[in-house]
């Protein structure tokens, strides 16, 4: 398609056309689009339930006395945490491609972004501004009901780790970039609700099925390379975060598959600790540029 | 103010709108009218540069999809169907304001003036208004601002008379130095905003001519109905266009807004068995 209006121009200073270089979008619009995807959400069912599962999982690893129990050696808010970070691999993901794809494309085939981007804002600080409100949305329920545990903890004078904690948000904010990324990207691709949430069930099926245990299963049965069986690890933002979880407990990793020993020896503790947070992020940040890239270039709604 | 050279669009092999030439001088208000498929909602996204497309359009000598926010400043749009927004009613006028550089007052006192108190419903989600009340939101949103351009798609289709009145006030104090363009799939629904009319077949202009109407958008026609008996359902009907009874059902006066005639005379037809007369004058009305 062909945009040939800019050669039109009378009296306005023309614009450095907006293809030539990636950009936020002028700061107004970029925050204005975030704080309305915040304050959308705020008022959707999709994130009562969320928020809801997320501060209702903590509700219940406290009724359930986690804190006052030890298995294999974890104790203490410690063995709340890991138990709260398992939980967090398997749900969240899911969680945020099927919100995420779900009001996007909802919005779209309702006819919010008709009227919404008939108002004067920059493609960049919609699309930007969307993802950074949407992480906001996404991000912080979770991190709360984890810091409301850690609060009660203190409070009850239960030892709290807070090195631990402070690593597992970074992880789960790098899990939640990550997959919200692919949700923007999925976003954009597809043109209904429908196919939008079947196409984010599947990658997370296919990333689910690459999951360390998988790999035990299938591919050294198989006798594939151990190589192959490593990288398929490390590229798959699941297997990085779960390795990375674990790693903090269970430094002699006991508790992992035969690809985490060899992931390890290659990266050591710290090394690997960085690449479980720099990996995701910018694999989603990947994957948002991609979405804004074809979001730009095609139909808006 | 709107350019618009063989523009074509296809959705997925299927072409929508067909190698479509249009100029809009500015100040002009035309009507686009066309059956449901013709291309309107089509034309009028690309004006907004919301789609991409083969051929030239421009606004103002600017492209809206590659110039979006220096176009888009100036333009005032109101959908067809408003959008199931979340925001609250105060949520989305700041918003809105905030984006075109506008004051959220001046967009509550657009809506105060079509019968909507935005202070009372500012709490109020978007998405549980009524129909009527979500339009009147969206037209204040668009005409509590500067613009230069105003693209509506059937703008006052689910206001009640009153609100009519007041629209078309509004669209009066504005035609001076603005452009409109206003879409409908009737051309009794927008024949008398306008003066010029374009319509829609199969993505092409099947027809592109001039209303002949002396008539201004703010004029008001005084009018007197006199019926052969007394009629429960005619005297809701009268009401409801703001009419007073002046002898026991049977004489009714009123005023009714010059681009709503059509309407109104739509409104009366299905009780002219019970018209014994009826005079409409423009000039004002002392002696009935």
């Amino acid at each position: 398609m062909v945009d040939e209006g800019a050669g039109e121009i009378e009296s306005v200073v023309p614009e450095r056309r907006s293809g030539k270089r990636l950009r936020l979008g002028s700061g107004g619009d970029f925050w204005l689009v975030a704080w309305l995807d915040v304050a959308e959400s705020m008022h959707a069912r999709w994130f009562a339930l969320y928020a809801l599962v997320f501060g209702g999982l903590v509700s219940l690893l406290f009724v359930f006395g986690l804190t006052e129990s030890q298995i294999l050696g974890f104790l203490g808010l410690s063995r709340l945490l890991v138990t709260y970070i398992q939980i967090c691999m398997a749900i969240l993901p899911i969680f945020i491609l099927i919100t995420t794809v779900r009001s996007l494309a909802g919005d779209r085939e309702a006819g919010v972004f008709e009227y919404l981007l008939s108002l004067p804002v920059s493609l960049a600080g919609w699309f930007w501004g969307k993802m950074i409100g949407r992480f906001a949305v996404v991000f912080l329920p979770v991190f709360f009901a984890m810091a409301a545990a850690a609060g009660w903890a203190v409070r009850q004078e239960i030892p709290v780790p807070w090195e631990i904690f402070a690593f597992y948000t970074a992880l789960l904010a790098a899990l939640a970039w990550c997959f919200l990324g692919i949700a923007m990207l999925i976003s954009t691709l597809t043109r209904s609700s429908d196919v939008a949430q079947g196409a984010a069930f599947l990658v997370w099926l296919c990333l689910v099925l690459f999951l360390d245990l998988i790999l035990l299963g299938v591919m050294v049965q198989e006798r594939f390379p151990a190589e192959t069986a490593v990288a398929v690890a490390l590229a798959n933002p699941l297997q990085v975060f779960r390795t990375a979880a674990m790693m903090l407990f269970d430094p002699d990793m006991v508790l992992l598959g035969p690809s985490a020993f060899v992931i390890l020896d290659a990266f050591g503790t710290h090394g690997y600790l960085a690449y479980a947070i720099g990996y995701p992020v910018a694999l989603g940040s990947a994957f948002a540029i991609v979405g804004y890239l074809v979001f730009r270039r095609g139909d808006l709604p | 103010m709107i350019r618009i050279d063989k523009l074509s669009k296809s959705f997925r092999g299927a072409r929508v709108l067909e190698n479509l030439s249009l100029h809009v001088p500015a100040g002009e208000r035309v009507a686009l009218v066309g059956a449901n498929g013709a291309g309107k909602t089509t034309l009028i996204r690309c004006l907004l540069g919301e789609y991409t497309y083969d051929g030239l359009v421009a606004v103002n000598g600017l492209s809206p999809r590659s110039h979006r926010k220096q176009v888009l400043r100036h333009v005032g749009f109101v959908p067809q169907l408003p959008p199931p927004l979340k925001l609250t009613v105060g949520q989305l006028l700041r918003f809105a304001a905030a984006l075109c550089r506008s004051d959220p007052d001046r967009m509550a006192d657009v809506a105060s003036g079509l019968g909507l108190d935005v202070r009372a419903l500012r709490r109020q989600p978007f998405a549980k208004l009524s129909g009527g009340q979500k339009q009147k939101l969206l037209i204040s949103v668009a005409l509590g601002r500067d613009t230069k351009l105003l693209i509506m798609d059937e703008p006052a289709a689910n206001l009640d008379p009153d609100a009519r009145r007041h629209f078309f006030e509004l669209l009066a104090d504005r035609a001076a130095n603005n452009t409109m363009l206003i879409s409908s799939h009737r051309l009794d629904e927008v024949a008398q905003l306008v003066r010029r009319v374009v319509e829609l077949e199969r993505g092409q202009i099947s027809l592109d001519d001039r209303v002949a109407d002396s008539g201004t958008l703010d004029s008001l026609l005084h009018c007197r109905l006199e019926l052969g008996r007394r009629e429960e359902s005619v005297a809701k009907t009268l009401v409801r266009w703001g009419f007073c009874d002046d002898a026991g059902g049977l004489v009714w006066r009123g005023a009714v807004p010059g681009p709503d005639r059509l309407r109104f005379f739509a409104a009366l037809a299905r009780y002219s068995g019970l018209i014994r007369s009826l005079t409409l004058d423009e000039r004002a009305d002392d002696d009935g």
